[in-house]
């Protein structure tokens, strides 16, 4: 029996042992884990050789899960239950989702994640209905991240200290709480969440020593980012990032899509013709990477025939406003760093979208200048990723720089009429806090709410609600003389924290934070009991089969003792013997795995003077120089 | 430097190990900046216990925050006159030279102006003469806290900067808003 060692990952008491750390980039349509072995960072492939694993999970109607390439090859089969850019709907309420008639899914809202939600905002993360029941968007990630932790444990050897997860730059805080909610029900250690262009920055210029202002310029399947760094002496300082958390390569294929429905006059189509279709146009727009044409066949579920040829100008032409989305972030984020093209010295492509010759040739016109291809778009986010998880977990060896890196969004409360006030705006460098003192406006005034919110708008109604909380316990005093001192403490990895005391009387005030999207404690509890509970059933299973083969085992080697050397047992003690066989043989079918071991144990005791006996025979045929080999069909007495 | 002699009670200048006083050495703050993050970023510490992190994040966070104090003119002299025990009533004392308050008024309506006509160039020309204005107002500052000691004078110029920064940004936000 081995024993189990019980002790807490990474606290190893050897001094020098690698911990192993790996990077994750949790992507819209792939996902990677990359790690650093023998001072380089790589990526780690799946036993087929694969780096990429697709972002899909599919949910089965017996409660199984399959992720990956598997998912995805019945995506169009079983598009309802199979879902796809889960990215998108991180942290994100069913009012923040678009295009929800043409995604195959049924949704629903969740629950509000508390009373007291104002009007207008919504009520919690949006939830996709499969046949294996609702499952909110953390829950989905949760299962890829599951699959690539489990990779990177095979790969590696042992249990993980920790992970870097990438998030893009532009992720709001309710995007980056439900992202490291996900690590969290995959069990796995959150070092940091870092975002993706600064991962793709420390790849890239630790690899070329690169030395300057550089553009991150991420064009990923569901989100774009744009960040500006100052790379100096081993110092990666982001000084302004932009993007849109809503514009990637998805919407690319969507183009392709209707432009399909409409040369093919189609009107409103079921779930998986539209996934069919939506495969076939990302392909197509991946060869007209290469190619100035091509041809698009499908043939749909009412054995409608589609046959289009698609040009590249022509693909250019329809996605020409897309690929203008992004020169306005990029203009702000240079206006907010107080650069000029001119002061960037080079152009960093991140993203699989990053491939289309219409972006590389609008980055370039704007810029002025090639952007630097020389790195793997798919894959330099992971491997920077894996950089900065060696570094966080302690190794030695790892190179001395250093990150500081920015809020993307600026923080704020609500004023009165609905204004937003802010208090820690965009591109402060993290980790950061800021003080406002808040005043009571009504005699005795024991509690006040305040509404935290995200975003660049002047309207609260405009930004997007974190959190609403009460500070309550106010002592009693006449309006406007409680002086309420609120701090909102922004941490390394981007998130908001809340604290609040009253300063005349020191009293803490109760603060009970309701986050408005994202998942409250209560439910990410109930989703890691649930996993629990998996995992609980996967050991009573495991236990269940172990025992059933130590029983037969068991029952095999006593018969066969028995044959051999029955004579030597008296009538009632064979007798004994025999029924407790049978009661063992009659748990077998049970499930229950304890069952099985007391009626081994019964069975061993009523066996132990006949292995006696047995022994002594053996001895006996030792001397006359007979069979000893027959000492190994006794009974093992654990 | 060493990270014991990292101490909650320095105010800003001394965690820099800089003068107390307005004008200063940026090249020597960055540098500073840099070797103190080089010890107390989170990353640094991100594989000890909890309350080491913790700890982490407060000093980082404080140095982040001295650091944006004295990078800014505008916040280096309100935070150097509290040192000096002078409040600066950006929020309070309203009474401002009827010139100066002539002038801002001119600015707003020529920023409102530029951004509706959403003209760029316009906003170019407004920004450029706000930043030399600026510039200006700053050197009468390094006179008067440092050479001059007259806090109370210098409290007049941080409020008139204070509107210049004000003005700053609706600049900055006509440049977002015409940019669509």
């Amino acid at each position: 029996m081995a024993l189990l060692q019980i002790s807490e990952p990474g606290l190893s008491t050897l001094p020098h042992q690698h911990r192993l750390a790996v990077g994750i980039d949790l992507g819209t349509t792939n996902s990677l884990v990359a790690t650093v072995r023998n001072g380089i960072s790589v990526v780690l492939n799946d036993k087929n050789g694969r780096a990429m694993l697709p972002s899909v999970v599919r949910y089965l109607a017996d409660g199984s899960v399959a992720v990956g390439e598997a998912a995805q090859a019945m995506q169009s089969e079983d598009a309802a239950n199979t879902i796809l850019s889960v990215k998108r709907f991180m942290g994100r309420g069913l009012k923040d989702v678009g295009e929800i008639s043409r995604l195959p899914y049924r949704f629903a809202d969740a629950s509000p994640a508390g009373s007291g939600q104002g009007p207008g905002q919504g009520s919690g993360m949006l939830q996709l209905r499969t046949v294996a029941g609702a499952k909110s968007p953390v829950e989905v990630s949760a299962e890829i991240l599951k699959v690539l932790r489990g990779r990177a444990e095979t790969a590696l050897g042992g249990e993980l200290v920790g992970a870097v997860i990438t998030v893009p730059a532009y992720f709001d805080d309710a995007q980056r709480q439900a992202t490291k909610d996900a690590a969290r029900l995959a069990g796995l250690n959150v070092l940091r969440l870092l975002n993706e262009p600064t991962a793709a920055a420390i790849a890239y210029g630790l690899d070329n020593a690169a030395e300057g202002i550089y553009a991150v310029y991420d064009l990923g399947g569901g989100t774009f980012d744009i960040s500006i760094l100052r790379l100096s002496r081993g110092v990666f300082e982001v000084l302004a990032a932009n993007g849109d958390s809503a514009l990637g390569g998805d919407d690319f294929d969507q183009r392709i899509h209707c432009w399909l429905l409409e040369k093919n006059h189609l009107s409103a189509l079921g779930p998986q013709d539209t996934r069919l279709l939506l495969t076939h146009a990302r392909a197509a727009k991946e060869q007209l990477t290469e190619h100035a044409e091509t041809r698009i066949t499908a043939v749909l579920s009412t054995g409608e025939v589609i046959d289009s040829v698609l040009t590249r100008s022509e693909f250019q032409l329809m996605s020409q406003n897309l690929v203008q989305r992004t020169l306005q972030p990029l203009r702000r984020a240079l206006r907010d760093a107080k650069l000029e093209v001119a002061d960037i010295k080079g152009v960093v492509m991140v993203g699989g979208a990053t491939r289309m010759p219409q972006v590389q040739h609008a980055v370039e016109e704007f810029f002025g200048q090639t952007p630097l291809t020389n790195l793997d778009p798919d894959k330099v986010v992971a491997l920077g990723a894996a950089i900065q998880a060696n570094l966080l977990a302690g190794n030695r060896g790892a190179e001395d720089w250093l990150l500081l890196d920015v809020i993307p969004l600026s923080l704020g409360i609500e004023t009165m009429g609905g204004l937003a006030e802010k208090i820690i705006p965009r591109n402060s460098t993290i980790p950061t806090a800021r003080a406002q003192e808040f005043t009571t406006y009504k005699d005795g005034q024991a509690a006040m709410s305040i509404h935290v919110v995200q975003g660049e708008r002047e309207l609260v109604s405009d930004c997007r609600s974190l959190a609403k909380f009460e500070l309550r316990g106010i002592p009693a005093m006449v309006a406007g003389a409680a002086r309420i001192r609120v701090t909102f403490q922004v941490d390394a990895d981007g998130l908001l924290n809340v604290s609040a005391r009253e300063m005349r009387s020191g009293a803490e005030a109760a603060i009970a934070v309701k986050p408005s999207y994202g998942l409250n404690d209560a439910e990410i509890t109930r989703m890691l009991q649930e996993s629990t509970q998996h995992a609980q059933g996967d050991m009573q299973s495991r236990a269940l089969r172990e025992q059933q083969a130590e029983a037969e085992q068991l029952l095999e080697a006593v018969q066969h003792a028995l044959e051999q050397d029955g004579g030597l047992l008296e009538q009632a003690e064979r007798k004994q013997i025999e029924t407790r066989m049978e009661a063992l043989r009659n748990t077998l079918q049970l499930t229950d795995h304890l069952a099985i071991k007391r009626a081994a144990t019964v069975l061993n005791d009523a066996t132990v003077s006949f292995a006696q006996a047995r022994m002594d025979k053996s001895v006996a045929h030792v001397l006359t120089g007979k069979n000893i080999a027959e000492l190994e069909t006794t009974p093992d007495v654990p | 430097m060493q990270l014991a002699s990292f101490d909650f009670q320095h105010n800003h200048f001394q965690l820099f190990g800089l003068a107390q006083s307005y004008q200063i050495d940026t090249a020597q703050l960055d540098q500073q900046y840099r070797a103190w993050q080089a010890l107390v970023h989170p990353d640094k510490s991100a594989h000890l216990p909890d309350a080491e992190q913790r700890v982490a994040m407060q000093r980082a966070t404080l140095v982040n925050e001295a650091y944006q104090t004295l990078r800014s003119p505008l916040r280096r002299a309100r935070y150097l006159l509290s040192l000096h025990g002078v409040d600066t009533q950006e929020e309070t004392n309203t009474v401002m030279p009827p010139d100066f308050l002539m002038a801002q008024m001119e600015w707003r309506e020529a920023v409102v102006e530029a951004r509706q006509a959403r003209d760029e160039a316009a906003l170019a020309q407004l920004e450029a003469r706000l930043q030399r204005e600026t510039r200006d107002l700053e050197a009468q500052l390094a006179v008067k806290i440092d050479a001059e000691k007259d806090y109370a004078a210098a409290a007049g110029s941080v409020r008139k900067l204070r509107f210049m920064e004000k003005l700053a940004e609706e600049i900055h936000a006509a440049y977002d808003a015409i940019d669509v």
